[in-house]
């Protein structure tokens, strides 16, 4: 069981897909100018991985190694194209909010990583609990890149007001504000990696 | 269709919603071969060829197979298939008819498999020029041009980029910001000053 947990909880701090791995950040800057897109796009993109993860790690066996890059694609995108429809037909406020980005979790580097790097060589379970783990790690990296730039972009955070006499600095909602953020955020992180060693 | 459909698409592709410094569409080829600016180079053309290219092939998937047989769901999948084939095709065809182009961009052409920027093009020609699963008058001249110009566009970030970061190297930044994050700051600069291009209309 604790090996699970470890598998589970290494995606959350030690190999964080953003912070760390430095890996999908198209999504990740894209959506983040307020928090429900990215808790939306956080639970997307886990149920792909998730899902993806586990097929890829049952399969692993019949699939011969040439092509298997195309074979991960393939059920990768089965994944993203049930997420799509399920958000149209549940949620098309937020499917709208997001727009092309959802497609766009195909080509997310993190998926096709640790089917590439991890669920190809490992056992069902543990590649379930390392996509979830994954995917938590990547939800939370989104919370804290989309909450800074919705509290400091729009003064608000879930869509309420934090305190009406802020001046809110628009430039943070724009597309500069996010490369600013994963900017300072990423060295922000090396400093106290480097203080660590 | 008219001069001024593709005047409006030129400005918006290479400019105001520039593919990676506002659609954030390639970043991660963007931060990692934007270094020197030969490479920077090789990756834009070789990305300019797969935009153009993919937005032709997937015009006639969407509109001759797709769309009569009410198959619009499977976008997503025969999109990323056919881009994935094609790319690899090129790759097999340019190692053997010329070598030294190979070693030009041949590593670059895998990467762009992967490449948001490819997947976006054609996602997003599909979501302009079609209304109510119907092709728009010209819609095929739109979404090739629409093609060439995020190519252009990308072309455009990646050589500003690999020549400002070439001249950084001489500089001397702090450890915690060097390589990645630093790059994000150089963007997010620019992608301010290309917000100037705004409410350019015609």
């Amino acid at each position: 069981m604790k090996k699970y947990f470890y598998e589970f909880l290494k995606g959350i701090i030690k190999e964080n897909p953003t912070f760390v791995l430095v890996l999908g950040l198209c999504p990740t800057l894209a959506v983040s100018v307020s928090v429900i897109n990215g808790i939306g796009m956080g639970i997307a993109a886990t149920f792909v991985l998730l899902g993806s993860n586990v097929i890829i790690s049952l399969i692993k066996n019949i699939i011969p190694a040439r092509i298997r890059i195309p074979c991960f694609i393939v059920v990768i995108a089965t994944f993203v194209t049930i997420t799509e429809m399920t958000m149209k037909a549940y949620s098309p406020a937020l499917n709208r909010a997001l727009g092309i980005y959802v497609p766009l979790i195909v080509v997310n580097c993190i998926v096709l990583g640790r089917a590439e790097a991890y669920a190809q060589r490992q056992t069902v379970l543990k590649s379930l609990f390392d996509g979830l783990g994954m995917g938590v790690g990547f939800t939370l990296a989104l919370i804290l890149i989309s909450g800074i730039r919705e509290a400091l972009g729009s003064g608000k955070f879930l869509g309420y007001t934090l305190t009406p006499r802020y001046e809110p600095a628009f430039v943070l909602g724009l597309p500069s504000g996010a490369l600013l953020v994963i900017g300072l955020l990423l060295g922000f992180f090396n400093v106290l990696k480097n203080r660590k060693e | 269709m008219s001069v001024a459909q593709f005047l409006t698409i030129f400005i918006s592709a290479v400019f105001i919603y520039n593919v990676i410094l506002s659609r954030f569409l390639g970043l991660c080829s963007f931060v990692a071969i934007s270094r020197e600016t030969k490479p920077a180079m090789a990756m834009s053309l070789a990305v300019m060829f797969v935009t153009t290219m993919s937005s032709i092939i997937t015009w006639f998937i969407y509109r001759f197979l797709l769309i009569p047989f009410g198959l619009t769901y499977l976008r997503t999948i025969s999109f990323i298939l056919v881009i994935a084939t094609f790319v690899q095709f090129v790759e097999m065809v340019i190692r053997k008819i010329s070598p030294p182009l190979y070693r030009f961009f041949g590593i670059y052409l895998p990467l762009i498999t992967v490449n948001c920027a490819v997947l976006g093009v054609a996602v997003l020609n599909v979501d302009m020029f079609f209304i109510n699963g119907k092709a728009i008058p010209g819609s095929f001249y739109y979404s090739v041009f629409q093609g060439i110009c995020v190519g252009l566009g990308y072309a455009l970030a990646m050589l500003l980029m690999s020549g400002i970061r070439e001249r950084l190297d001489l500089c001397d930044v702090p450890k915690a910001v060097k390589d990645f994050p630093l790059a994000f700051i150089i963007a997010s600069i620019m992608s301010l000053s290309f917000l100037g291009f705004n409410g350019f209309k015609f």
